[in-house]
């Protein structure tokens, strides 16, 4: 899908608004049908600004509040099939207690976006930013993406219905943002004038898969093993050309708002000659942004890469990037207990990206900020410490180090778990 | 078992329900047995099937190995092969079995290896069953072990010695894939075992052998499904619908059926009850406000029956005494008489109408 309308950089207006607020603004602009929503916190924020604009005649949609996150997804899932843009969204548990109807969205290759408010998985009952809750849907042929900003948020919106709806990928997308420090806090975000926004995202168009009285099939029939193979194999053809989506989107957007990101899967800041390197997700690129130009005054080339894109899963930008870099940190915001090194889901990921590398650089996992821990600059600088240290020790296999967590590194009443962490 | 290959399956297709633990208890017996023998084994229960439905053509196989590898082998398939005999636990099954969820109306036979036997517990001659059997490329043997096909529930078992009287015939005509010995020495150890014991022998001696020639039989019009790529398949699950008025010509239902529908037309007051509520849009109005049966999508449910409200009007008949799927309206509109004439032949010939409305 090509947008071949040369428009004017768009007329924008700045707001203080949060990444709710943004996300709700790209709802309006894109002009969504259903809007399905039970709320939970921090994602809830986006129901409250969307019903705003409905009560005062800014947004014309239906706005449906079911009575639990099942039935919302459910109801996402069937507004897509009949034709309409549509959008849900939740966080921690509720997200995981929808889970049936988020796979079956997927494996109907609906283009539904959501947005998740990253919440610690219960128990215990917790606010904070993990990024677990999102991570489920990971395996299941969802799109998904980390923002670091609300204006990130408001525009990944627009480029996600762009990506999702586009008949060469056809699958939903989910939309990460830490909560707290995007959701319910007020940054300065640009929202574009509404003309522009339907150059950029064409209408939504399901075909012939168009669940209609005019169009008579049945959807998603009992399948046995003669045929659901072929059906994963669709649903991956469809993430594999997701990446050259993105791409075009990218370039796309930057013709018609004037503006966006380098590169469409990774942000990469001060990487040119970068000897170390940290790579997390979300609003930590903020934090490791200020510590890499710290740690560059002080004569260190350092550089820091935040993965906007988990899935499609950008290998291809992580082992040009990394090729040459000595140490990398790997800043996870999310646990997977008993998983290589026991470090989180990120750094496993990027851990198998480099193998097929010949050089690979030492590689540290790191988990921090768990609960909605804030990661500060010097948790940042340390991690970047322990990197390097352990890439003058030719440490290649350094065991996950938690970082803003009370107490020692190991448990000194429990000597075999000292001795296993000890020998690696 | 033959000598040049060291595992052999044993095929039980049996009706959904009714025979479930039927076919539970052979196959498992079988290889209990055979661990006798120090023999290994297990038991396969065709998973494409849905056997909790009333009727419903099944499978359960029992594999049966001399070394671990072979049995690996054939324990990872839906269908093992090699099946060297395919018991037929209800004649009708001989009509064609046609599973849930696979595609088409298979033959009985459709996997008998060359040279094995399908041996079928029948009243009939093999004459008669040969009328029913499609014919194969090659050589293979019609066994009948006189009976009556052996109907349960899932939670009623029909103790009725079936089980042990297959066993000792598979014995039999397996040549040996387990001994009678064997299956005398496992029953031996079970409640009952004189009573096994002579079930299995009464088995293993009424048996009749035929040798069936390649060629020999009825037509087989079986042709598998062609099945589409990742590429040609429509994105999304979508498949799509049976237009109005036809029906699905890949899901038949037929073999399912134990008993039919049989209708008095000159008694119906075109009420509209029984094409209202049959789950299977079978019903088929005539100009004259009758409702003519496809009997290719009936599955013998036996709903239209209960529901009509005109007492003797849709009658539930045993299907094995038809012999094609033929709708019969035409009979009647041609020659009302000759067709009163016809059912209650066939209703006679069943003995009876079934009181169970087809439902057990």
């Amino acid at each position: 899908m090509t947008t071949t309308q040369e428009t004017a950089p768009a007329p924008e207006r700045e707001e203080i608004i949060t990444g709710c607020d943004a996300v709700a603004q790209a709802l309006r602009l894109l002009d969504v049908d259903v809007l399905a929503g039970y709320p939970i916190r921090p994602y809830d924020s986006v129901m409250t600004a969307v019903s705003k604009m409905i009560a005062n005649g800014q947004m014309d949609a239906e706005f449906i509040v079911a009575e639990s996150e099942h039935s919302q997804f459910e109801i996402g899932k069937h507004a897509s099939l009949v034709g309409a843009r549509a959008f849900i969204g939740s966080s921690g548990v509720g997200w995981m207690y929808g889970m049936e109807a988020l796979v079956v969205t997927a494996s109907l290759r609906l283009p539904v976006v959501a947005l998740v408010g990253n919440r610690a998985l219960d128990d215990p009952g917790a606010f904070g930013v993990e990024h677990n809750d999102a991570m489920m849907v990971r395996d299941t042929g969802w799109l998904l993406y980390w923002v670091e900003s609300a204006q990130e948020a408001l525009d990944t919106t627009l480029m996600a219905y762009r990506v999702a709806e586009d008949k060469r990928v056809m699958l939903p997308c989910a939309l990460s943002m830490d909560g707290a420090f995007l959701t319910h806090s007020q940054h300065m975000v640009r929202v574009p004038g509404e003309d522009t926004v339907g150059a950029f995202v064409p209408p939504y168009d399901l075909g012939d898969r168009r669940f209609h009285p005019d169009n008579p099939v049945s959807i998603a029939p009992q399948f046995n093993e003669d045929w659901v193979m072929e059906a994963r194999r669709q649903s991956d053809a469809g993430m594999r050309r997701a990446r050259a989506v993105i791409a075009e989107a990218t370039a796309d957007f930057h013709r018609v708002f004037g503006r966006g990101p380098a590169d469409p899967f990774v942000d990469t800041y001060r990487m040119e000659d970068a000897e170390y390197a940290l790579i997390g997700m979300g609003t930590v690129g903020m934090v490791g942004k200020v510590a890499v130009d710290r740690m560059r005054a002080a004569g260190k080339k350092v550089g820091f890469v935040r993965v906007k894109w988990f899935r499609p899963f950008p290998q291809p930008e992580l082992r040009a990037l990394l090729r040459g870099v000595k140490g990398v940190g790997v800043v996870d915001r999310d646990y997977s207990f008993g998983s290589n090194s026991y470090g989180g889901v990120l750094y496993t990921e990027v851990a198998a990206a480099l193998y097929p590398e010949a050089r690979r650089p030492v590689l540290v996992p790191f988990i921090a900020g768990l609960g909605g821990r804030e990661v500060s600059v010097d948790n940042l600088l340390q991690m970047e410490e322990t990197v390097e240290r352990a890439t003058a020790d030719g440490v290649a296999d350094l065991t996950c180090q938690w970082i803003g967590v009370r107490g020692p590194d190991e448990d000194p009443r429990d000597e075999a778990s000292t001795a296993e962490g000890g020998a690696r | 078992m033959s000598d040049e290959t060291s595992v052999g399956a044993v095929d039980v297709t049996y009706r959904g329900i009714f025979q479930k633990n039927l076919a539970g208890v052979i196959t498992k017996e079988l290889v209990k047995a055979a661990r006798r023998e120090d023999k290994v084994g297990g038991t396969v229960q065709r998973y494409g099937d849905s056997p909790e439905r009333n009727g419903i053509p099944a499978k359960q196989f029992a594999v049966i190995a001399d070394d671990m590898d072979s049995l690996r082998v054939e324990m990872t398939k839906y269908e093992p092969e090699n099946v060297v005999v395919v018991c037929v636990m209800d004649d009708t099954l001989t009509k064609g079995v046609e599973s849930w969820a696979w595609y088409g109306v298979r033959p009985i036979n459709l996997n008998l290896a060359p040279g094995g036997t399908l041996l079928v517990i029948s009243r009939r001659s093999p004459e008669e069953l040969l009328h029913w059997i499609p014919r194969r490329t090659y050589d293979w043997n019609l066994a009948v072990m006189p009976g009556e096909p052996s109907f349960g529930g899932l939670w009623v078992y029909n103790d009725d010695g079936t089980d042990y009287r297959t066993m000792g015939a598979v014995a039999k005509v397996t040549g040996g894939l387990v001994s009678l010995d064997s299956l005398i020495a496992q029953a031996g150890s079970a409640k009952d075992g004189d009573l096994r014991t002579a079930q299995l022998r009464e088995g293993y001696e009424s048996v009749q052998m035929h040798p069936i020639g390649a060629g020999v039989g009825a037509e087989d019009a079986y042709v598998p499904v062609e099945m589409p790529g990742w590429t040609q398949m429509r994105e999304g699950l979508v498949v799509p619908a049976i237009e109005v008025g036809k029906n699905n010509t890949l899901f038949m239902k037929y073999t399912t059926r134990t008993t039919r529908p049989l209708v008095k037309f000159d008694a119906c007051v075109k009420c509209q009850i029984c094409y209202t509520v049959c789950p299977d849009e079978c019903f088929i109005p005539t100009p004259e406000g009758h409702y003519d049966i496809n009997y290719q999508h009936c599955c013998g449910c036996g709903i239209c029956a209960q529901s009509c409200p005109v007492s003797g009007c849709i009658e539930m008949v045993d299907e094995s005494v038809f012999e094609s799927n033929e709708p019969l309206h035409g009979v009647f509109e041609s020659d009302p008489a000759a067709y009163e004439e016809l059912r209650a032949e066939k209703v006679a010939q069943a003995g009876g109408a079934n009181p169970h409305y087809g439902i057990y």
